[in-house]
């Protein structure tokens, strides 16, 4: 469990409101359940517990259904202020004396929008509907009148008994009963939950766990008294009241729903809480709806515009009165007042509405739909994009919310989850070092080369060996063949001292149960080796050395804790000779070596450094002979110790510190813990886009530091790392201060000058480990270190990207109470990379909540399992990692995928697209509409304020639906400014985003003024030109209608080219909606001025002929095109201006492009302008940096106790597996004799057989059926990570390896190996990315780190 | 992403379209001085010899324009109009102007008003297109569009026209009196008719269906004239049997609302078949005898007679030729700056991406 019990309990209270589930439950129940304070269930009485109205066990996430969708749909709709508005303005529109438009000009459009939204909706729940029925109709077994029936999920009601069989998902929280297992012990995989991917032990009541079969199950009638549902998942507390006792219940007793049953053959429990009461459900929550920046902007934007749109009005209502008074009074003959109130006042008041009614135009309905269109289509292009789809998974990127895309463009803080996230949670044996000296070093001698060799084949030699190991270097190899004692004993200690179960499904095939996948990997190693580990048995361990099958009796383990950093097995072989066998840190076990092993020492700790620089987990191996004597001897303390009852941790301990003494080194590992590809160079990327990246993890402190390590987050240069481990209010405060105090005393001194620089932090600047890595970790050193420049208003701007932060998860619920979040998050916040370890779901929550208050930055959260749920809902941005077992993080996020290093694709281009085409079409979409709506403002001034409208009434509704909004559609779905692989190569083209600066008021100003500007061109061109003028037969043209015309024409024309000359990207769709929308235009203008259409409606088309005879004018043409020429010029010439004296960065990549193109020369790759880009996705890459620090990695997934399990017998089993297969085939006589024996041997002393030896002696199983699923993709998986290497480190040359990555991609290579291409490309540094990149980009981009 | 194929490894793969990859062929095109300082100098060019052009061809029109609202002997009549009273009174009077030189080619007679606004927005909507197309149904039902007091009279008969345009219809006429100095005036012949656009004369005005039995006097029985009417509406032209109704030219011009206050319509066309007008309108005194019936004096309006020959866009129009020469000299004011500022500081911006 990820939930440390000291977890204050005043954060649940601000959580639980949010995370209450409301659907599902009838309002009755709801009432009800706010009562409910504790919970009473009686086992099969289903009677009994309906009394009570507990909540079914069938969920239900939708929102409607058939009949109420429409009114439920429309009520949501018209929720939304903007549709409310628009109803408001129809209903005004119908009122004859105001309305200056006809009803359909509003109707036509808020139909379309409300009935667009209403089917998304609709296809949204439809398939919410689909997934609650899929999950409701699963089957489960339920004794029902003592017979197992099968029933689905949603009719399992709170009091059933259900029995539950290996690999099934748990379908409600159960207490557990009773287990196949002996002890009742029942194995569950918590990755849905709390995205723990380690299996853990439940174990039933003693009680209850002789209820065995469903006879005596049926019989049982026990009352379980507990809590009322909550969402901790690590708490239960209740009583059994059966058969006049009291048993108290515990966390540990409860199967939660969402939990996988593992390695048990089948168990029982009694359902406690079901469907929206269950603890996942608890924790799952409502989605909020989540709101990008630009929607806040636009609905601010919005209301300013109604705000202007009144003011218009006020001032037309005025100009109304005042003409009324003046003008229209004595016009009355003409035209009296309206009858009801026969004065001008009047007639302004209706005027200011008839005006709200016309310039309403300024915001209209398609805005909204034009929006949600254009994110619809990007989601999708993130749908289909086959670089974000892994081919290992079949899983291709998902945007599950529609709403978000361009706040992926803006992106300032990630959230990173670490194990399946950032690592894939599987540990490879990588190097070791052995007897001084170093194996598994293939690549650095001959280079790339190299890394081509084939992964060892050890199944030639070792029938037992693991197909799914991969190894590289032969000499490790030949050096067991031949026989060297130091690796022989090297790898005898891995097969031995270890807490490893085994288990063999059939002969050969040996599945390993490792707690912690370091031990797993490690065992597996000596395994390949020919040192494979059997099996055990509380007293034995049984293994194969070199073919040679040997029983070790085990002594005693020395079991491995925090503090103890090691652990030891101590056992006597086949030859009686008593030896102790020790692995732990390097630091713990280095002191403890005996004196002569200094050489030795010196040298394999040399290794170790060099392994830790690889981002390695390393671990010294070691043993020491043990006499008979001493052993005695010391058996005796020990047993003194384990016996005490008082302090029997520290006796303990002082007992194992007292024999690990005086050992003989043998040699060190280096386990990889295998990082999801491309993460260091995604997160290398990510920060050169100025995105600051936390890690949060349920890890220990290092673990995560390790991991920081090995992705590039934390680096050897950095100047310190600061470690925040208090576990009170006042260390952590004071941990918080040391730390700024630093920061601020480094910063000071850098600024002070050279002499003190020289002295004060020469050493924690660390120069020359920089330096020592490599070139191209030397070249940045003053981007590292940055030259003095003025600094900064805050210091702590000034100093970030030298400083780390690891901050662990009880000093970060202090860290977060209010008084302190400020501080921890300026201290935070100043440094590059901050690593949180040993959090609990909700402080990743908390931390997301914080940043997101107070840095008004937008933040994205990523992880897979269901502990980042809460921080992937809180984040602005979720993104769930698919692929994996656990799903819940994918139901949360708001886009998944299954690499992590999709992120920079998901930002750095569809995200920066998103927002720039956003940016772009919100731009336009304001600049049009003012366009259009003001020129009616301009009018008024002549048509005496009396709410004329310029244009036809038909121009009016179809402006924005049909004339204008395809290719400003076309350009917000398809713009892009740089292609694609400038966006990755050049990150630094992702700030504008972050920083806001395409789409802001100021922005919004200009598109307004330009618009505004244009209205003023439109109206009083062809005023000037019209209002004496005649045709050339000398009729007038002054009239109203071909006034309209003109003006209207001369509008689509003048923002038909405004959109030409802002679309960045012509396609085809490009052209056809422009050419296609003007040709539309002048088709509908033709067809509605047509005698045809008037002859049916002549009230309705009375501009019958105006077209044909305005446009036949050259005059109009001539008005037309000064018109456009007058709008468009100063634009264009602003524009040119902008680019030629403040050109912005993807205008410059934009010119290179073109300089490119015309050149012709494919990506001149020679050394020139050494971009610092390069340099620094170089250092990222390459596994330069030797670390000055060592990082031992002893384990850390690790779980103390595991070896008193062991010892004690209580985790011996047959494999349950074996014996179902066996059950099915055999007589239950022989079955019976089996059990006997298994039941014997988990009781019997020490010496009998193993049970290992008892199954693989057993008759060999002809299948092993119901392997589970995971297990049998493990080789399959492993195999392809295998290839990864060889495929990944074939960088030669972009073009050629782009190109041979599209072939491949068919083949699993996978999308990710063109992106690793198009990085190495880049990152490769001046050979290539030099090639068009001018010097000033190169310095920008280093400037930023 | 794709369905076929199940369950294949690759199953879920996007499709490698170029539509869906984003990869569609595209051009790109990009502001760079190579395009748009050249494109400024033509464009300046371009309107240059425009509005040269134009101002040749406006050079050559001639227009006249003769306000008598309440000049010469229209005083008195300006007077008589002021009261509503006297609507029913004729009154004539003459006013003189003087033609400098001979006005070659086809010559147009224009009334015009001032401050007349026929772009109000309820003056607009006032009119009932269904009934002016004749249909016997709508003819008698003005539509609700005919606001009182312009759809019914007080005692409830049907107008027609209905609505506030047609009731406000210019009722002015004109005859044209050339004097030479040695000759004996002259009436300046006037074409009165085929004066309105084709599609209004023939489509969106038609009278109710008559025949040889049926005239349109019974066609519009039941109806009765516009308020502010000296004639029903199928007593128009009394010259013309064929020009009244609905299809009155007078009445199509009318109805055709001038977009802005000031405005012109047209009267007549000079007919130049007779030997004394064949070349245009000669140089010389002229009067014009106006049969003032329109008044203006109530929304201070006033009342001209325009005079005007055409050219190949038009009536002369002195606006076009001016904006296009002073667009062009902006622009060329602007690509000199643009070229300035590109010389002088964008090559160096430049300069970086080499």
């Amino acid at each position: 469990m990820t939930i440390p019990k000291d977890i204050p309990e005043k954060w649940f209270p601000i959580i639980l409101p949010l995370k209450r589930k409301k659907e599902g439950l009838s309002s009755s129940t709801k009432i009800r359940k706010r009562a409910e304070e504790e919970r009473r269930v009686r086992a099969n009485d289903r009677e009994y517990n309906e009394k009570f109205q507990y909540a079914s066990n069938c969920i239900m996430t939708s929102k409607y259904n058939i009949i109420t969708f429409l009114a439920v749909n429309l009520f949501e709709q018209f929720q939304e202020v903007a549709n409310t508005y628009f109803l408001f303005l129809l209903i005004l529109q119908l009122i004859p004396q105001i309305s200056s438009l006809s009803w359909f000009t509003t109707i036509v459009p808020l139909v379309l929008v409300l009935s667009i939204t209403a089917v998304k909706d609709a296809t949204d729940d439809y398939f919410r509907h689909k997934s609650d029925n899929q999950v409701n109709n699963r089957q489960s077994q339920v004794l029902i009148g003592g017979i197992l029936q099968k029933e689905k999920w949603m009719n399992v009601r709170v009091g059933d008994i259900i029995k539950l069989e290996n690999n099934q998902f748990v379908a409600a929280d159960l207490l557990l009963l009773s287990s196949s297992e002996p002890h009742s012990l029942c194995y569950i995989e918590t990755a849905e939950l709390d995205g723990e991917t380690n299996m853990k032990v439940r174990q039933s009541l003693s009680v209850t766990s002789e209820l065995g079969d469903p006879n005596s199950l049926a019989q049982f009638n026990g009352e379980v008294v507990c809590e009322p549902p909550n969402n901790k998942l690590d708490r239960f507390c209740g009583t059994l009241y059966w058969k006049d006792c009291k048993y108290a219940l515990s966390n540990q007793n409860m199967l939660l729903r969402g939990c996988v049953l593992r390695n048990t053959e089948s168990c029982y429990g009694i359902v406690i809480f079901a469907g929206p009461d269950t603890k996942l459900m608890q924790n799952s929550g409502r989605t909020k709806f989540k709101r990008t920046s630009i929607d806040r902007l636009m609905n601010t934007l919005v209301l300013w515009i109604f705000g202007f749109l009144v003011c218009m009005g006020v001032i037309l209502a005025i100009g109304n009165a005042v003409w009324e008074k003046e003008v229209g009074a004595l016009f009355q003959s003409f035209l009296p007042w309206d009858p009801p109130v026969d004065n001008f006042l009047f007639s302004a008041f209706l005027s200011f509405w008839s005006y709200v009614i016309i310039l309403n135009t300024v915001v209209p309905i398609s805005l909204y739909v034009s929006v949600e269109v254009i994110r619809l289509g990007h989601s999708y292009f993130i749908n289909w994009d086959r670089r974000m789809f892994c081919s290992r998974s079949n899983t291709a990127a998902e945007a599950r919310t529609t709403t978000l895309n361009e706040e992926l463009g803006q992106v300032e803080y990630i959230f990173s989850d670490k194990t399946g996230t950032l690592t894939q949670n599987i540990m490879i044996f990588n190097k070791c070092s052995i007897n001084g000296h170093a194996y598994g070093e293939v690549m650095d001698i001959q280079g790339s080369l190299q890394k081509r060799a084939q992964p060892l084949d050890f199944s030639a030699w070792n029938p037992l060996a693991d197909p799914g190991f991969c190894f590289y270097d032969q000499s490790l190899l030949e050096a067991v063949m031949v026989g060297e004692p130091a690796v022989h004993e090297f790898f005898r200690v891995l097969s031995l001292c270890h807490t490893v179960m085994s288990e063999e499904k059939s002969e050969g095939e040996l599945v390993y149960k490792a707690q912690s996948p370091d031990e797993g990997a490690l065992v597996t190693a000596a395994r390949n080796f020919g040192f494979v580990f059997r099996s055990r048995t509380p007293g034995t361990i049984t293994t194969q050395e070199l073919g040679n099958a040997l029983t070790y009796t085990l002594l005693a383990i020395l079991d491995f804790n925090n503090i103890r950093k090691r652990m030891s097995v101590i056992v006597r072989n086949p030859e009686g000779r008593i030896r102790l066998y020790c692995k732990g840190a390097d630091t713990v076990l280095f002191e403890r070596l005996h004196s002569c092993d200094q050489e030795l020492m010196n040298v394999t700790s040399d290794h170790l450094n060099e392994y830790a620089g690889d981002g390695l987990r390393t671990l010294a191996v070691a043993y020491r002979d043990l006499s008979e004597e001493q052993w005695e001897k010391w058996s005796e303390r020990y047993r003194g110790a384990d016996k005490a009852t008082d302090c029997r941790d520290d006796r303990l301990a002082a007992a194992y510190e007292e024999i690990e003494q005086d050992m003989m080194l043998l040699g060190a590992t280096a386990i990889e813990d295998k990082l999801q590809e491309g993460v260091p160079e995604t997160i290398a990327i990510l920060s050169l886009a100025n995105i600051k990246i936390w890690v949060l993890t349920g890890d220990k402190q290092e673990t995560a530091v390790n991991i920081g390590y090995s992705c590039k987050m934390l680096t050897d240069d950095m100047t310190e790392i600061f470690i925040v481990n208090g576990h009170t209010v006042q260390s952590v405060r004071e941990e918080l201060r040391k730390a700024r105090e630093r920061m601020l005393e480094s910063a000071r001194i850098r600024d002070g000058g050279k002499e003190a620089e020289a002295q004060g932090w020469g050493g924690a600047c660390g120069f020359g480990n920089g330096c020592e890595g490599g070139a191209a970790n030397c070249t940045p050193d003053e981007s590292k270190c940055p030259a003095p420049q003025a600094p900064p208003s805050s210091l702590l701007e000034s100093i970030s990207g030298e400083f780390a932060l690891v901050i662990s998860g009880h000093s970060l619920a202090h860290a977060l109470e209010a008084d302190m979040e400020r501080e921890f998050l300026e201290t935070a916040c100043a440094c590059r990379a901050v690593i949180c370890c040993r959090v609990t779901p909700l402080q990743k929550a908390l931390v997301v909540e914080l940043v997101k208050r107070h840095k008004k930055a937008v933040t994205l959260a990523i992880g897979d399992g269901a502990n980042d749920v809460s921080m992937i809902k809180t984040a602005h941005i979720g993104v769930g990692i698919s692929g994996q077992e656990g799903i819940q993080a994918v139901l949360a996020s708001d886009y998944s995928f299954s690499q992590f290093r999709f992120l920079q694709r998901l930002l750095l281009v569809h995200g920066r697209w998103s927002y720039l085409r956003m940016c772009r079409f919100l731009c336009y979409f304001f600049y049009k509409n003012f366009a259009f709506t003001m020129v009616h403002f301009w009018f008024g001034f002549f048509c005496g304020f009396s709410a004329q409208t310029v244009y036809d009434q038909y121009f009016i509704t179809l402006y924005n639906i049909v004339y204008t909004s395809l290719p400003v559609l076309a350009m917000g779905i398809f713009d892009q400014d740089v292609p694609e692989q400038r966006s990755l190569e050049y990150p630094k083209l992702y700030e504008p985003g972050q920083l806001n600066l395409l789409f802001n008021k100021r922005e919004f100003f200009i598109c307004i003024a330009q618009g505004i500007y244009t209205s003023v061109v439109l109206f009083f061109i062809p005023y000037g030109v019209l209002s004496h003028a005649t045709q050339s037969n000398g009729v007038p043209l002054a009239d109203y209608q071909t006034f309209a015309v003109t003006t209207a024409t001369a509008l689509v024309i003048v923002v038909s080219v405004q959109i030409a000359l802002d679309t960045g990207y012509w396609t085809a769709i490009n052209h056809f909606f422009i050419w296609g929308s003007l040709g539309t235009y002048f088709t509908i203008l033709f067809a509605m001025h047509s005698s045809i259409l008037f002859s049916i409606f002549p009230k309705q088309f009375h501009f019958l002929g105006s077209a044909h005879n305005t446009l036949g004018q050259p005059l109009v043409w001539l008005t037309i095109a000064l018109a456009t020429v007058i709008c468009i010029v100063p634009v264009l010439a602003f524009r040119f201006l902008k680019l030629d004296l403040k050109p912005q960065l993807s205008d410059t990549v934009r010119y290179t492009q073109l300089v490119r193109q015309k050149k012709r020369k494919p990506c001149g790759r020679a050394g020139r302008g050494a971009g610092r880009a390069g340099a620094a996705g170089g250092s990222a890459l390459g596994r330069l940096g030797r670390g000055g620090s060592r990082r031992s990695g002893y384990a850390f997934a690790h779980q103390e106790g595991f070896g008193e399990l062991i010892t004690s017998g209580k985790n011996m089993r047959l494999s349950s597996l074996a014996l179902a297969t066996f059950a099915s085939r055999h007589s239950s006589s022989w079955i019976d004799t089996l059990r006997k024996k298994k039941h014997a041997n988990s009781t019997s002393s020490h010496n009998t057989p193993t049970n290992g030896d008892d199954n693989t002696q057993a008759p060999p199983l002809s299948t092993a059926s119901s392997a589970t699923g995971s297990q049998d993709a493990t080789p399959g998986e492993a195999g392809q990570v295998c290839n990864e290497p060889v495929l990944k480190n074939s960088p030669d040359d972009i073009a050629l390896s782009v190109v041979r990555c599209a072939e491949r991609e068919a083949g699993g290579c996978g999308a990710g190996t063109v992106q690793e291409a198009v990085f190495v490309e880049r990152g490769a540094g001046p050979r290539t990315s030099g090639a068009g990149s001018p010097p000033a980009i190169a310095e920008e981009t280093s400037s930023g780190e | 992403g794709k369905k076929q194929a199940g369950t294949g490894p690759l199953s879920r793969r996007p499709d490698n379209s170029a539509f869906k990859q984003q990869r569609l062929p595209a051009w790109s095109p990009s502001l760079t001085a190579q395009t748009v300082l050249p494109t400024f100098y033509i464009l300046s060019l371009v309107c240059l010899l425009l509005g040269i052009w134009l101002v040749i061809t406006v050079e050559n029109t001639y227009q006249l324009k003769v306000d008598y609202t309440n000049s010469g002997s229209c005083e008195r009549c300006f007077e008589l109009r002021k009261n509503a009273t006297n609507a029913k009174i004729t009154c004539e009077c003459l006013v003189n102007f003087n033609v400098p030189k001979l006005i070659l080619g086809d010559v147009f007679f224009y009334y015009g008003l001032r401050n007349f606004h026929q772009n109000l927005r309820r003056y607009m909507d006032s009119r009932d297109d269904a009934q002016m197309v004749g249909r016997r149904k709508n003819l008698k039902t003005p539509s609700s569009y005919c606001a009182p007091p312009f759809d019914y009279d007080a005692s409830g008969v049907p107008i027609a026209p209905c609505g506030a345009v047609a009731n406000s219809m210019f009722n002015d006429s004109f005859i044209v009196m050339y004097h030479p100095t040695n000759a004996r005036s002259a009436l300046v012949p006037l074409y009165r008719k085929g004066i309105a656009w084709y599609t209004d004369k023939n489509v969106k005005f038609r009278n109710p269906p008559t025949n040889d039995t049926f005239s349109l006097q019974q066609a519009f029985e039941g109806t009765t004239q516009p308020l502010y009417w000296q004639r029903p509406v199928y007593d128009l032209d009394r010259s013309d049997p064929l020009n009244n109704g609905f299809i009155n030219d007078d009445l199509i011009i009318w109805m055709r609302e001038a977009a802005f206050p000031n405005f012109k319509k047209l009267y007549g066309i000079l007919s130049r078949v007779q030997g004394l007008f064949t070349e245009g309108l000669p140089a010389g005194n002229y009067s014009i005898s106006i049969n003032y019936n329109y008044p203006v004096e109530y929304f201070r309006g006033r009342k001209e007679v325009v005079i005007s020959t055409v050219s190949w866009f038009g009536g002369q129009n002195h606006f076009l030729p001016i904006a296009y020469l002073v667009t062009s000299g902006l622009i060329l004011v602007t690509s000199i700056v643009l070229t300035s500022v590109y010389v002088k500081v964008g090559k160096k911006g430049k300069n970086m991406e080499e």
